[in-house]
């Protein structure tokens, strides 16, 4: 179709809504922000009639791709280190797809615009489509990959996984609490914005790199959506800005959204690129290089700070803060090595980090190997199946982190822990931010304004709470990480298929996991004060604080 | 840590390219634990194998009764949480049983949507190349400026604030998918209804090309249908909504006008086209309503909840089928609108109101005095 013939087909939909006379319009998903004098912003023009057809196309090409993988023996190029973090990756991801759908009747219910409704409407057929493509991109996986393990219990381990927990807020924070903050905010202004280019476009380039090119042609077939996607935020967000009294609340939704999107997008994404990939050329892009040109240049600089002359308050400090967390404190580095720590609870295989991988970090991240290097040393000893135990039980001077009752990653970056007693429970805090998200903004008030639609943060949040004083051969057991024989466990610390040197049940028994929320609730103040003072002069790389580590 | 700068580019010119490597990471290069365990295997297939719909929707939005362990981690201001069930007053022993019998996923819904699409298209470029629409008598044009275009209003409400957000508000994936692909026809079709509105203005020398809201806001014909439709968008138990909207307006109202009507009495005026398009509305209406007699169908059958479940919707029969009655009763007037009066408007309301029963029947439930009197 030409634009014209565009333009007028999309005017003349916009004739199909009209206003009720016989009800009152029911606020099926409360907001505390109004759109009463909005005025209308349109979002890119798409009608169904064009729409249908051309995603059918795109979809040909991505169907095409796999039966051309298969036949092309793709799985014989395929890096095993990548695959085995997809595992993670594609448990959590198809959620949030479907969970933008899902968000969608919360900003249509909010926003009277039926152009926006129009858009977000095709959105939530977008969005089915990534749900589902993706899962059916997993099944591939599972069934051509050379370990399927992990792959077959999906989602059911995305859903009892500390790790597919972490990834779950970047979903249900679209879905759920104030319309407009979930439906608007945090999921099209600033995950699908501002994240989305390292998901859908800097992780492709790495998955190519490492021998699957599936995974690129079926992201950027999603991505080629999400331009719609960002229009239909944009003009909700200039109708929103129109309205003083939303401003407090949008600065409010922009500090929580950008740091929550922060900590687990960067965290998740920045390991799979960093530590998932074989490719070590020194002129390849690292996450924090990925991360700076897409998120900070394209995202911070020229989508967020121009909106400041529509009256919005960008959180410049969270931005930088953000930066100085990846560039400075180590922030994929420590998340890494804790998915590591952690690997006998998790459902996919992580090998340990070689001279290559050294020679590259320390090149990308000068200082590297004095953090990191020794602590991966001892995870490949500590890989092998010899007698000992898992590393996360060994003696390798890490301290087991406490958890953010927030974003829910590790407070691993020691010295900024937060703790504090919120309804009645001590609760530690990765960061100052994700602190006041709990204790601040995540209430019926705010800043001596009521906000009455304003969600809660609930839940079951600490995972060891789960598994306290448990045998992790139990844990393990219950959660489902087990191989069909019966006894090898899914996750191993290492990429050997040698039944022989995969560890088993038997090599996990008699390990007691603590929970450190349990424990930090049980010790007496004096206690809690020189146990936190330890921890926050701890690290990096999870070290005890030296007085400790000698003990 | 001191501050840090990002290292230059190395000096070559040219970016390298990752070298392909052999790996082997193929399926069946190697005996292992699991290495043949290549199916999902967290939920129970309805066959043998699972299909690939069952692959790609089961299981995707989580729920503590099965799999999820630490529960939900954002609430409503009001406390409810992550997909409640109190939602609807329905009540389920397995919400999880239920699967869409038309399997639609990413593949089947462009499939689909883009055939219907592209049949219409390919429908009016013929029709306009062989100027059919000149065969079109004064009355004809008149009924389809007037309320072949009005009823694009009932569907786009329907789609964009029935269905819409009750994808959003039902208990598992597969429930919510289904109410996302009907809510896309409706709105599709509503867009088709629209835009064949446009091509007749541009075709046809007096077609008033904004008579149709003239006609769904301000007609008495359209009034009680207009009510019904908004009445469902005010609804806020998805269940009922979608019960009403799919169970009791679209054989009372939808179907009497769409079949009853508009596919009976175009040929007769020398529309071939008109029909075409509704016929396909028709279709996906179907499709989407097999979903709801699967849906309410487990639900009214459900070992610990179907005597409840039974009683809710025979409430909601008794509330929705005199709002539904009605609106069918006022579009009579249509029928005689038409210079070829074949069609008789009690043949279609009486066709239509056995379509209810029959599907009442097959829900277990009864057919209230007014329908069957
Ligand atoms: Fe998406
Ligand atoms: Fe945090």
């Amino acid at each position: 179709m030409s634009r014209a013939s565009i333009t007028k087909a999309h005017n003349k939909i916009q004739e199909l809504s009209w206003e009720p006379t016989f009800v009152e319009p029911v606020d099926k998903y409360p907001t505390d922000y109004t759109f009463e004098r909005a005025p209308k912003k349109d979002p890119l023009k798409q009608v169904l009639r064009s729409y249908f057809p051309m995603e059918e196309e795109k979809d040909n090409r991505v169907f095409g791709a796999m039966d051309g993988a298969i036949r092309g023996n793709m799985f014989r190029q395929v890096q095993q280190r990548w695959m085995e973090w997809q595992k993670l990756f594609l448990s959590i991801i198809p959620f949030p797809e479907i969970s933008a759908a899902r968000a969608m009747p919360l900003a249509i219910n909010a926003v009277p615009n039926p152009e926006v409704h129009n858009g977000l409407a095709i959105q939530m057929i977008d969005e089915v489509r990534h749900s589902t493509i993706q899962m059916n991109l997993k099944r591939l996986y599972m069934n051509h990959y050379i370990d399927p393990a992990g792959f077959d219990i999906s989602e059911r381990a995305f859903s009892n996984c500390y790790a597919g927990t972490i990834g779950r807020q970047f979903g249900e924070g679209f879905i759920t609490g104030d319309a407009i903050t979930a439906a608007d905010i945090y999921l099209t202004i600033v995950a699908e914005t501002a994240f989305t280019n390292t998901l859908f476009v800097a992780m492709p380039g790495e998955a190519a790199a490492n021998g699957d090119y599936l995974l690129p042609t079926v992201f950027h077939s999603v991505q080629s959506d999400e331009s719609r996607h960002i229009s239909n935020g944009y003009s909700i967000i200039l109708m929103a800005l129109a309205d003083e009294r939303n401003r407090q609340l949008l600065e409010r939704d922009l500090r929580y959204a950008w740091w929550n999107n922060h900590a687990v997008v960067d965290a998740a994404i920045g390991t799979f690129i960093e530590y998932g990939t074989k490719d070590r050329r020194k002129d390849r892009e690292s996450y924090a290089e990925a991360w700076r040109r897409w998120i900070y240049d394209d995202y911070y600089r020229s989508y967020l700070v121009p909106l400041e002359k529509y009256g919005l308050v960008v959180p410049h400090d969270l931005v930088e803060e953000a930066w100085n967390r990846i560039w400075n404190r180590g922030y994929v580095h420590e998340v890494a090595q804790f998915f590591a720590t952690g690997w006998p609870v998790n459902y996919w295989r992580i090998d340990a980090m070689d001279d290559d991988d050294f020679e590259w970090f320390e090149y990308k991240y000068p200082g590297w190997y004095d953090r990191y290097g020794q602590w991966w040393e001892r995870y490949a000893e500590l890989g092998m199946r010899n007698g000992h135990g898992p590393i996360t039980f060994e003696d390798v001077n890490y301290q087991y982190p406490h958890r953010c009752w927030t974003c829910m990653v590790p407070c691993l970056i020691r010295e900024d822990m937060v703790v504090d007693e919120v309804d009645g429970q001590v609760r530690t805090y990765c960061s100052e931010t994700c602190h006041w998200t709990d204790a601040v903004a995540f209430r019926p008030e705010y800043e001596g304004r009521a906000t009455p639609a304003m969600g809660q943060l609930t839940g079951k949040r600490e995972w060891e709470t789960l598994y306290h004083g448990r045998d992790l051969a139990e844990i393990i057991e219950d959660l489902g990480y087990v191989r069909d024989d019966g006894r090898t466990l899914v996750p191993q610390p290492h990429l050997d298929l040698d039944p022989k040197r995969m560890w088993t049940l038997d090599d996990a028994r008699g390990y007691t996991l603590q929970s450190p929320n349990i424990l930090l609730n049980e010790m007496t103040p004096e206690e809690r004060e020189r146990h936190v003072a330890a921890y926050t002069a701890g690290g990096p790389a999870g070290r005890f604080a030296p007085e400790e580590a000698t003990t | 840590m001191a501050e840090q700068t990002i290292p230059d580019e190395p000096e070559s010119s040219q970016r390298s390219v990752p070298r392909p490597v052999f790996t082997d990471a193929e399926a069946g290069a190697k005996e292992f634990p699991s290495s043949r365990s290549r199916h999902y295997n967290y939920f129970t297939p309805r066959k043998r194998r699972a299909s690939v719909y069952e692959d790609v929707t089961v299981d995707v939005q989580p729920d503590p009764a099965r799999h999820l362990t630490q529960g939900w981690i954002y609430g409503f201001a009001d406390g409810t949480v992550g997909y409640p069930q109190e939602w609807t007053a329905l009540q389920s022993s397995n919400w999880h049983e239920f699967l869409d019998p038309n399997e639609e996923w990413e593949q089947t819904i462009y499939r689909n949507n883009a055939d219907t699409v592209r049949s219409i298209q390919r429908t009016i470029a013929d029709a306009k190349a062989s100027d059919a629409f000149d065969n079109w008598n004064r009355t004809w044009a008149r009924v389809v400026e007037r309320h072949v275009s009005a009823w694009a209003h009932a569907e786009h409400g329907l789609g964009m604030h029935v269905y819409l957000p009750a994808q959003r508000d039902a208990p598992t994936n597969m429930i919510n998918n289904a109410m996302a692909v009907a809510a896309a026809h409706k709105l599709r079709f509503a867009q088709d209804l629209i835009l064949y509105n446009l091509e007749l203005t541009d075709e046809l020398d007096d077609f008033d090309g904004a008579m149709h809201r003239e006609a769904w806001q301000h007609d008495p014909i359209w009034r009680p249908t207009r009510e019904n439709v908004e009445r469902l968008t005010g609804v806020r138990d998805w269940g009922e909504a979608f019960f009403a909207a799919a169970v009791v307006f679209e054989p009372l109202v939808g179907e009497l006008f769409r079949s009853g009507f508009v596919m009976q009495a175009a040929a007769l005026h020398g529309d071939y086209v008109t029909p075409i398009i509704v016929s396909s509305g028709e279709s996906d209406t179907a499709r989407d309503l097999r979903g709801a007699r699967a849906l309410f169908g487990m639900l009214a059958r459900d070992l610990e909840h179907g005597d409840h479940n039974r009683e809710v919707m025979q409430g909601w029969l008794a509330e929705w089928i005199p709002v539904s009655l009605d609106a069918g009763k006022q579009l009579q007037p249509i029928w005689s609108q038409v210079a070829e009066k074949v069609v008789r408007y009690d043949a279609a309301a009486e066709r239509s109101r056995q379509r209810l029963a029959d599907l009442l029947g097959d829900l277990t439930l009864e057919l209230p005095s007014e329908v069957s009197a």
